[in-house]
């Protein structure tokens, strides 16, 4: 696998990534799905839960709540609601988020009850691979 | 003329505000740079999801099912001019200006028949804008309490909107903010936030014109897009995000562009207080240097009278 994957990783509030990767496992809605170069032209949406990014034989994550992947022929493009480095995540303000998705979760009714339980599931992994 | 205590307690008072608005000088410069840092940083989100909303566009434009976010709801008569203002003043025209484009915006419209809605963001300009057309404003928030500006709040206003559209309010949504150049430019400007399409391909707001034509479409190598979930569940959660980053960004820039006027006005604030300072030195000292030429005299003419 010679090419390599043009990834760009931004959230709204700042760029946190953008360069030349091997590999990158994105954490969609219907599934967890990886990208390489030359990927056929893809758009998911981002379920909550850890972006791997593969270069060099290095793993980065990075945790992610929401957002979209857009793949085209130029690269990979990641917009991210919220997106911060694994190794800056903190174990308590993890723990904070996940009893505000539980209440998030008792609150929600009919359709708006799947996402909301996805979210906590996302944060719960999150919370046991820390 | 003044006394010579008089003078005295003026220019105190000058150099007293001299140095008020050096220290907002340098706080406005000091908060610039953070401003601006954080205005460049949420550039590419915001150009990247406009240019995924565009391929989304390329390939939903035209078809029945498409979001009302983003081709409109057919009509447009009634318009809502988002209004993003500063929440002080002494920040030279900045505000002004804003509010003058409005003023603008919302003759031609009325001329056009439409009607105009305003939703203030920031203070100023709803004080600015009451006067003549304070029965047209249906909302004001005020950023005040905010330190500093995150997603959410953005987010916040951003849903207000889209529900006011999803309940029919207006049909026409725009954004009139001031994008920042440099620290002395900042061009207030106007943005079609809804219907989304009209911010990437020429859209002339009415039903049937979409000029596809004009959507950048990206290479795909002959490859068909796929979505996952489908394009309405994906464009669903997009368009309303689109409305959020795009006030964000303009809050953003308007930050930057205030603390950038600011900083001017301040500056030269700080020259003209120079500048009178000088000038009532000179005075004072003139009319110290008379009144002892004076008392001189009358001493003198005094001796010589004995």
């Amino acid at each position: 696998m010679a090419d390599k994957l043009q990834f760009s990783l931004v959230s709204p509030e700042a760029e946190l990534f953008s360069g030349s990767v091997d590999q990158v496992d994105v954490p969609g809605t219907e599934g967890d799905f990886g990208v390489f170069a030359d990927h056929a032209p893809f758009m998911a949406a981002i379920r909550t839960g850890a972006i791997t990014v593969f270069n060099d034989g290095t793993e980065t994550q990075y945790m992610i709540q929401g957002g979209f992947a857009d793949v085209t022929p130029d690269g990979l493009t990641v917009l991210a609601e919220i997106c911060i480095l694994m190794s800056d995540v903190k174990a308590d303000t993890l723990a904070g988020e996940i009893t505000k998705a539980e209440a998030a979760l008792e609150a929600a009714e009919g359709d708006a009850s799947l996402p909301a339980a996805q979210h906590l599931d996302g944060l719960k992994q999150l919370a046991e691979s820390l | 003329m003044a006394s010579l205590k008089e003078l005295q307690t003026r220019i105190k008072s000058v150099k007293n505000i001299q140095k008020i608005t050096k220290a907002m000088q340098m706080v406005a410069a000091a908060k610039l740079r953070k401003a601006q840092d954080a205005a460049e940083r949420s550039r590419p989100y915001s150009d990247r999801i406009s240019a995924v909303i565009t391929n989304l566009s390329a390939s939903m434009a035209g078809s029945e099912g498409a979001p009302q976010l983003l081709i409109g709801n057919g009509s447009d008569d009634v318009h809502l001019l988002v209004v993003a203002t500063a929440d002080r003043g002494l920040c030279g025209g900045f505000n002004t200006n804003i509010v003058r484009k409005t003023r603008e915006e919302i003759v031609s419209l009325e001329a056009a028949g439409k009607t105009v809605k305003i939703f203030c963001i920031g203070s100023i300009g709803e004080g600015q804008l009451n006067r003549l057309y304070g029965d047209k404003i249906i909302k004001t928030v005020s950023l005040k309490e905010h330190k500093t500006l995150t997603g959410a709040i953005a987010a916040e206003l951003g849903g207000e909107i889209t529900a006011m559209f999803e309940a029919d309010e207006f049909d026409v949504c725009k954004l009139i903010y001031s994008q920042f150049q440099n620290v002395m430019t900042q061009v207030p400007t106007i943005k079609t936030m809804i219907p989304a399409i009209g911010v990437i391909g020429k859209y002339a707001g009415k039903e049937g014109e979409h000029a596809s034509d004009e959507v950048f479409a990206p290479d795909l190598k002959g490859a068909a897009y796929e979505y996952e979930p489908d394009e309405e569940g994906i464009l669903e959660v997009l368009l309303p995000r689109n409305i959020n980053t795009q006030i964000f960004s303009a809050l953003l820039e308007n930050v930057a562009g205030e603390m950038g006027s600011k900083m001017t006005a301040m500056d030269n604030s700080t020259r003209a207080a120079g500048d009178l300072i000088d000038k009532l030195t000179l005075t004072f000292n003139r009319s110290r240097q008379a009144q002892i030429t004076s008392e001189l005299i009358e001493i003198i003419s005094g001796a010589e009278a004995l």
